[in-house]
């Protein structure tokens, strides 16, 4: 999959992602809240198909899973960091976004466009023609993350059982 | 080789003998524990999708504390939502508004030794204070829990911290809390296991060690574990759970630790968090703050028997600053009914405090209480993330209760050694 860049730093955690002020909205509603205190106008900019690259211990904080549902409902295909919040890495995968470990996020920047591949993690810098390895996913999360997310996998789990 | 508490448990959770760090298993659930703003309502609609039931309601505690008490028709919504699920699928562990999850499960028994446990919220990790692994997921996580009776989990690393020394007057564990996260960082557990040991450990009652394992998702740690011991037992057993085998959850002597970081009590200062990170943290006297607006004692970190009585010992005979507001939060009804009994309370509202009703509140930004743009707050919770407590542009400062109290009577961050001194 192929896509423009948004860009943000260290850090970056759940309450700045789905600010608990509108926990209680409905998902589309917080979602137009999402990053508002570090960049106001990335919510209202951000393209479906557009990937969200972080800096170290993406999406720290709470166990909320609004920090992840907001960006598939905005339409990100994918987030890359060096490292992630334990938490909202298991979060994204339930919710069918895909995260990727990637040492290399700061040869990313804002407006950068990608190629991205989950199943050996490697990533393409259309913008500047660097190849960048990213850690393939997991097995497990990756079968989660092709059914859609951990719900299409229950589903289907479910109805193969009951047969 | 031996195993650590978290390496025993978990392979007893996944049926083998042995588990190696770094390889995925498949674990049984002892213990899911939710709460009304990442339960019923996040799980409601996908189990009707998928058509199934619970695995064992009477493996699960659900909580209503984060909209407690509710502001608006839709939190009051989203209890009443959490009430009629509790009812339609025999929940017989609901605890309605009577305090946080944290608290309130191992007050009543449900976390014990040697359990592996999830809970719907970051903070789970509060339940290693009683020796069990016990690790915060979110809610699509914790519907394949509750449908299922298990999860996946990867193997974690022991990380070991080991505190020696006494801890001085004025001083508690939220201090040792905030010196770990500005010596490790928010990052510093990895997602590994931590297990607190050493002296001063063992000395600390279970109240204070869980504001230890509450603090270990600060730094960014799955689980926070102190090993099983009389003490352990004796609340346990008090609370009405059974301890069971507990001292063969205590790590073998010859347990391999990823890493052991050592730390003393004995010089230990008071410790405050600037915002926006419990990393940000320094001893009181490095940290100059004047204009404070509102100064807040709540929270599973903050608002525990424990909690309030360093606050009440602060407090008596003393009054809060002119202009100031002092805002508490009991951490449950339990601690709210022993402190009204104790003459704490008393204590705290001769201060000038106004006493909110036990529930989340304030901290994560969704009860009473919550912070106008601009405003300032020195507070005895975990989290001081940018507008957590509401307000965007509010900002949030972090110490223990005595800090927090001290403070609150001099208008400005102080050093509550000098009011317990004087």
């Amino acid at each position: 999959m192929s896509g423009r860049v948004w860009k943000f730093g260290d850090d970056v955690n759940t309450d700045v992602l789905a600010p608990g002020t509108y926990i209680k909205l409905p998902i589309e509603e917080l979602a137009s809240h999402c990053l508002e205190s570090v960049d106001p106008k990335f919510a209202g900019s951000v393209s479906p198909g557009d990937f969200v690259v972080g800096g170290k211990n993406f999406g720290m904080g709470s166990s909320r899973e609004q920090a992840a549902q907001v960006l598939k409902v905005l339409g990100v295909a994918a987030v890359m960091a060096p490292s992630f919040g334990g938490i909202f890495y298991r979060n994204a995968f339930n919710l069918g976004l895909p995260a990727i470990i990637l040492h290399d996020a700061d040869r990313i920047e804002d407006g950068h466009n990608l190629d991205i591949n989950l199943q050996d993690g490697k990533i393409s810098n259309l913008s500047t023609g660097e190849e960048l390895n990213g850690e393939a996913v997991p097995e497990n999360l990756l079968t989660i993350v092709e059914a859609g997310g951990l719900v299409p996998l229950l589903e289907a789990r479910f109805k193969s059982t009951n047969k | 080789m031996g195993l650590t508490t978290a390496e025993k448990i978990i392979a007893k959770a996944a049926g083998r003998e042995h588990v190696q760090p770094g390889e995925i298993v498949t674990c049984a659930v002892d213990l899911a524990m939710i709460h009304d703003s990442g339960g019923p309502r996040r799980v409601k609609p996908a189990m009707e999708k998928l058509g199934v039931g619970l695995w064992d309601p009477d493996k699960i505690v659900l909580v209503s504390d984060h909209f407690s008490p509710c502001t608006d028709a839709e939190s009051a919504g989203i209890l009443k939502l959490t009430r009629e699920w509790a009812a339609e699928n025999g929940i017989k562990n609901f605890y309605d508004q009577q305090g946080i999850c944290h608290v309130v499960t191992p007050e009543h028994g449900h976390i014990r030794p040697g359990m592996f446990a999830v809970g719907g919220d970051s903070h789970s990790p509060t339940g290693g204070a009683f020796g069990s692994y016990m690790f915060g997921i979110g809610a699509t996580d914790m519907l394949g829990v509750l449908v299922t009776g298990e999860t996946w989990i990867k193997v974690p690393q022991t990380i070991q911290i080991r505190w020696a020394g006494e801890l001085g007057p004025g001083v508690a564990a939220k201090d040792m809390a905030l010196k770990m996260c500005a010596t490790l960082g928010m990052n510093g557990g990895d997602y590994q296991a931590v297990q607190y040991s050493g002296s001063t450990i063992e000395q600390l009652d279970m109240m204070e060690r869980m504001t230890l394992s509450n603090m270990a998702a600060e730094l960014g740690a799955q689980a926070g574990i102190i090993e099983p011991d009389e003490t352990t037992a004796a609340y346990v057993a008090k609370a009405g759970g059974d301890p069971g085998d507990w001292a063969s959850f205590k790590s073998d002597q010859d347990a391999s630790y990823h890493v052991t970081h050592e730390f003393n009590a004995t010089d230990l200062q008071p410790h405050v968090a600037a915002p926006h990170s419990p990393a940000n943290a320094a001893p009181v006297e490095d940290v100059d703050r004047d204009e404070i607006d509102q100064f807040y004692i709540g929270a599973c970190t903050g608002a525990k028997l424990s909690d309030l009585r360093m606050a009440a010992e602060v407090l008596k005979n003393n009054h809060i600053a002119a202009g100031k507001r002092l805002t508490i939060a009991p951490a449950s009804s339990r601690i709210l009914k022993e402190a009204t009994k104790s003459g704490v309370i008393e204590t705290l509202l001769e201060a000038g405090a106004l006493l909110l009703p036990p529930g989340c509140g304030a901290c994560a930004g969704y009860g009473v209480g919550v912070l106008a743009e601009d405003e300032v707050c020195l507070a005895s919770t975990a989290r001081n993330f940018q507008g957590r407590m509401g307000a965007g542009s509010s900002l949030v400062y972090l110490a223990s209760p005595y800090t927090v109290a001290a403070s609150a009577i001099a208008g400005r961050i102080s050093d509550p050694r000098e009011v317990l001194t004087s």
